[in-house]
């Protein structure tokens, strides 16, 4: 039957996803930050999976507060790949090396 | 029984959804296939019986986060060319580096369960249990002081934002309310005495 295992590899799998799609995306901005909430997903999962083998509604609070932060960082972020796109119209990684020393 | 068909066909789903993302060209398909992996995300959450945040995850996720991201990729008028990289470049790394986070961490949670075995299901809740109000009694007694500052990041979040995109167009015509309010007749009409002239000119 499904159980915590089960759980965990699926988080597993779901965050090594996530890692190769920022090898692979590497240049694309708003594709790394999709992979970044995918990541985030991946951890919400092992939290959610423990919380239920436990019994305790502590890991679900986690959870909750990582759902906030998360929409929080994405909101913020978006916002700053506007104002980037706005002034370089680009959102290529590889060329925000104005601050390189 | 039904539990594990449905628990593998939606992990199938959200692990097809999540390959999705990370491959597809075009911005739009990779946020569809994200929202995609969320509703499959919030199903399995429902399967572990944390309800609560489930649904939570799709009026927020999908609602709201998911959208924001739509408008800011139709709305930027990206070049898909220039930023996409081939695939033979960084692909052979990426799926280096995934696959063996995957078997090592997958070594760990099945070597776990050789050694010691964890409960093979989730035990049910029992009958009455409702997990929003298990999630409220500790969210509002114990973590209180943790969700207040919760309120106050979506705060920043709303100022950082609004003051990021905000900005000054050059030659954008506004109105100055002060003052327009604070304007006196004796500025707008000005009575001018001059003497009076002749109608006639002389050549």
């Amino acid at each position: 039957m499904i159980g915590l295992q089960h759980y965990l590899t699926v988080a597993a799998v779901l965050f090594a996803l996530s890692i190769a799609g920022i090898f692979i995306n590497r240049r694309n901005l708003i594709l790394l930050l999709m992979c970044i909430e995918l990541m985030l997903l991946a951890v919400n999962f092992n939290f959610i999976a423990f919380s239920r083998y436990l019994g305790d509604e502590t890991g679900q609070v986690f959870v909750f507060f990582i759902l906030t932060v998360a929409a929080a960082e994405a909101a913020i972020g978006l916002a700053i790949l506007v104002v980037l796109f706005r002034n370089r119209l680009s959102i290529n990684v590889q060329e925000l090396d104005s601050m390189k020393g | 029984m039904f539990q594990a068909i449905f628990f593998y066909i939606f992990a199938v789903i959200l692990i097809g959804a999540a390959v999705g993302v990370i491959f597809s060209r075009n911005p739009v398909h990779a946020v569809m296939f994200l929202v995609l992996a969320f509703f499959q995300s919030a199903l399995l959450w429902l399967m572990a019986e944390a309800e609560f945040l489930a649904i939570v995850l799709v009026l927020v996720y999908v609602g709201a986060v998911m959208v924001l991201f739509l408008f800011v990729v139709m709305m930027l008028d990206i070049n898909v060319e220039s930023v996409s990289v081939p695939y033979t470049r960084y692909l052979p790394l990426g799926i280096m580096v995934a696959g063996l986070m995957v078997v090592e961490l997958l070594m760990i949670i099945w070597n776990r369960q050789a050694a010691e075995p964890l409960t093979g299901s989730f035990s049910r809740m029992p009958e009455g249990y409702s997990n929003t109000e298990a999630l409220g009694a500790v969210l509002y007694t114990e973590h209180v002081y943790a969700f207040e500052i919760a309120a106050v990041i979506l705060l920043l979040a709303i100022i950082a934002a609004i003051t990021l995109t905000m900005r000054k167009r050059p030659g954008l015509k506004q109105q100055n309310i002060a003052r327009q309010v604070a304007v006196q007749a004796k500025d707008r009409v000005r009575l001018v005495k001059m003497a009076a002239e002749s109608s006639e000119k002389d050549q």
